[in-house]
């Protein structure tokens, strides 16, 4: 009970902060808030999962040593516990959402269903393969801190990635090329996905990345059959080396 | 009978590193690591059947944990199969399966998922569970305060009540107090009647030939024998007398003691088999410790299924040894041996004429074999010689 309040706790937190800092500050995109969390809460899921999920098998060793059970339960209860913290707080949100009269575009809100599918994926996946890996190669988890930090940066969640694309694409002669290359980034593709579900302030065109709704219904298919592929790879990984965990302990 | 779980053609290599790379960074800076392989198991099969109690036996670091942990699901095996049918409960090691910062009854949830058991089972045995442990009073406090007394209890309590099919037992029962032992025992042996399979890894050896169907006995992760338990017990015991001559059994008070014994064709030691209707000399060594009146130096044998065949002693002979003090070397010449094929162990004695007092036994620590004639069914070696003559 104690730790749905704390996850409770944060969003609301990070909601009253933002809305303070956007009304004194002043912020380059419309409703700040409600920009920010619907893409960092999806950022919250994903990167609280690899960091725990990282440590799920070494964390576990007196039982991985000491008794049989199906391996791949430790990382899957991480990213649970992940998804239960991701599901309170996307309530937070969503009555934040409707208490400041924010409204939802029906038009769009169907991206919301399918970048969940995508982050549920990508995130599964992933921890699949950190928690097998970690095993080995127990400075894993300090890499993934450092890796996490630039991926953040990877991903339009704090800055608009439509003024982004706009200012990398004209200032720059090799902008297009960034551009392309920022695109192969699975969870750029996700953000703009529950970005465009949920945030239709007048900017949203030129905050949000410059696909019609359609074109990134298109882009998460593409990215769920590709993370489909890349969750069947990390599941041979970790079935390949869960049978020797108990050794490696 | 069907069969609980196979196990064939199993190996389990342990890369031993000199020094392992447990991080990316040594990992990157090393290049190759060296590593030595250590064979644990190699080429072990052997089916244990439905409703059989099978020991596991052998010297430390025999393999018997391994092969255990083997079939358990926990190691995975470098070659071969192992496939096992229904629930398997292990107790395999303290504590396993018990994660400390829960409290007993959390643990109990926790272990009984481990053995695939859901929660409202859970419910319907915990009772029961918390009844056999005696830990109610403990229930709700963190497993890392248990005394190992209590570990074992908890574990033991919980893996007979989840109804497996086969129950893994490695050495744990030692822990517990004799009360709590002889009611896990009388537990091991309801499963037993049950027609539940049982796995035991034992030091006790005694214990494991008055309970088990079958044993096999593991050395150097190969096995070195399999099959009826007094068999394989015995085998234990002369392999291991070898190398340690206390373990083996004996029994005494020691005013005279048993130096060794030994078995000669002849002048010589015996060496190979014994053919039928030759004749062997038990040889047996005294030393007297105090100075003992009249003892008595007898011996027995027993065949491959630990049957009587034959014994004797010095007294029946009408040999007087008077009043010993220092040494005595005691000569047992046997005529032509009766015996067909097998093998025949030799179990030597000192003790007063009455009985009353045994100075030394040293049970069935020699043996011998004698060869079987090729092509013969005979059950007895009886000399003959033949004659003819013209009527």
């Amino acid at each position: 009970m104690l730790g749905a309040i704390w996850s409770l706790l944060n969003p609301v937190v990070f909601l009253a902060v933002f809305t303070f800092v956007a009304k004194v500050l002043g912020a380059a995109v419309d409703d700040y808030p409600v920009f920010l969390l619907s893409g960092l809460l999806s950022w919250n899921l994903f990167s609280v999962s690899l960091s725990t999920g990282a440590q799920s098998v070494v964390a576990n060793a007196n039982l991985v040593k000491k008794v049989y059970f199906p391996r791949e339960i430790l990382p899957l209860a991480t990213v649970g516990v992940a998804l239960v913290d991701f599901v309170l707080q996307s309530m937070v949100y969503l009555a934040f959402l409707i208490v400041i009269r924010y409204g939802f575009v029906l038009g769009s809100i169907w991206l919301y269903p399918l970048a969940f599918v995508a982050l549920s994926l990508l995130t599964v996946a992933v921890t699949f393969w950190v928690s097998s890996m970690n095993v080995r190669y127990r400075d894993l988890q300090h890499l993934i801190g450092l890796a996490l930090l630039v991926w953040f940066w990877l991903t339009p969640i704090v800055y608009a990635a439509g003024k982004t694309h706009e200012k990398i694409v004209t200032g720059h002669r090799l902008g297009s090329l960034f551009w392309r290359i920022y695109l192969l980034n699975p969870t750029a593709w996700i953000v703009f996905g529950f970005q465009r579900a949920l945030y239709h302030s007048p900017d949203a065109n030129a905050v949000l990345a410059p696909f019609t709704t359609a074109q990134l219904g298109v882009g998460l298919c593409v990215v769920i059959v590709i993370l489909l592929a890349l969750l069947y790879a990390t599941w041979r990984i970790f079935f390949g080396l869960s049978g020797d965990f108990a050794e490696e302990l | 009978m069907s069969i609980a779980i196979e196990i064939a053609g199993v190996s389990k290599r342990f890369r031993m590193y000199r020094e392992k790379p447990s991080s990316l960074k040594q990992r990157i800076l090393s290049g190759r690591v060296r590593a030595e392989d250590f064979w644990a198991l190699r080429d072990v099969s052997f089916d244990v059947a439905e409703g059989e109690f099978f020991a596991l036996i052998g010297q430390n670091g025999s393999g018997k944990s391994t092969l255990l942990k083997v079939i358990a699901g926990i190691l995975r095996p470098s070659e071969g199969v192992v496939r096992q049918r229904g629930r398997i409960a292990g107790l395999l090691e303290l504590g396993a399966g018990f994660h400390p910062e829960l409290t007993g009854r959390e643990n109990v949830y926790l272990n009984a998922a481990f053995l695939g058991l859901s929660h409202r089972k859970t419910d319907a045995v915990y009772d029961d569970i918390v009844e056999f442990a005696e830990l109610r009073e403990f229930m709700d406090t963190a497993v890392k305060f248990y005394s190992s007394g209590m570990l074992v209890r908890l574990g033991f309590a919980c893996a007979v009540h989840v109804d497996p099919e086969v129950i893994l037992i490695d050495e744990v029962l030692a822990v517990g107090d004799e009360a709590f032992q002889a009611r896990c025992l009388d537990r091991v042996r309801t499963f037993q009647k049950e027609g539940r399979t049982i796995v035991l890894v034992t030091h006790a050896l005694d214990m494991a030939r008055q309970l088990c169907d079958r044993a096999a006995m593991l050395d150097h992760g190969v096995i070195h024998a399999i099959g009826g338990p007094d068999q394989v017990v015995r085998e234990m015991r002369r392999t291991i007398s070898k190398h340690d001559l206390e373990f083996a059994r004996e029994e005494g008070s020691r005013e005279i003691e048993i130096l060794g014994g030994s078995l000669h064709r002849g002048a010589d030691p015996l060496a190979g088999a014994l053919a039928p209707g030759e004749c062997v000399t038990l040889q047996v060594d005294l030393k007297a410790n105090e100075p003992v009146d009249d003892p008595v130096v007898s011996f027995a044998l027993h065949d491959g299924a630990n049957n009587f065949v034959f014994g004797s002693d010095t007294a029946q002979h009408g040999l007087a040894l008077g009043r010993v003090d220092g040494k005595r070397r005691v000569r047992f010449q046997l005529g032509p041996v009766p015996f067909t094929g097998g093998q025949y162990w030799v179990t030597v004695g000192v003790h007063s004429r009455d009985n009353q007092r045994v100075y030394h036994v040293q049970d069935q620590r020699y043996s011998f074999e004698v060869r079987q004639t090729e092509g013969r069914r005979d059950q007895t070696y009886v000399p003959v010689t033949v004659g003819v003559e013209e009527l």
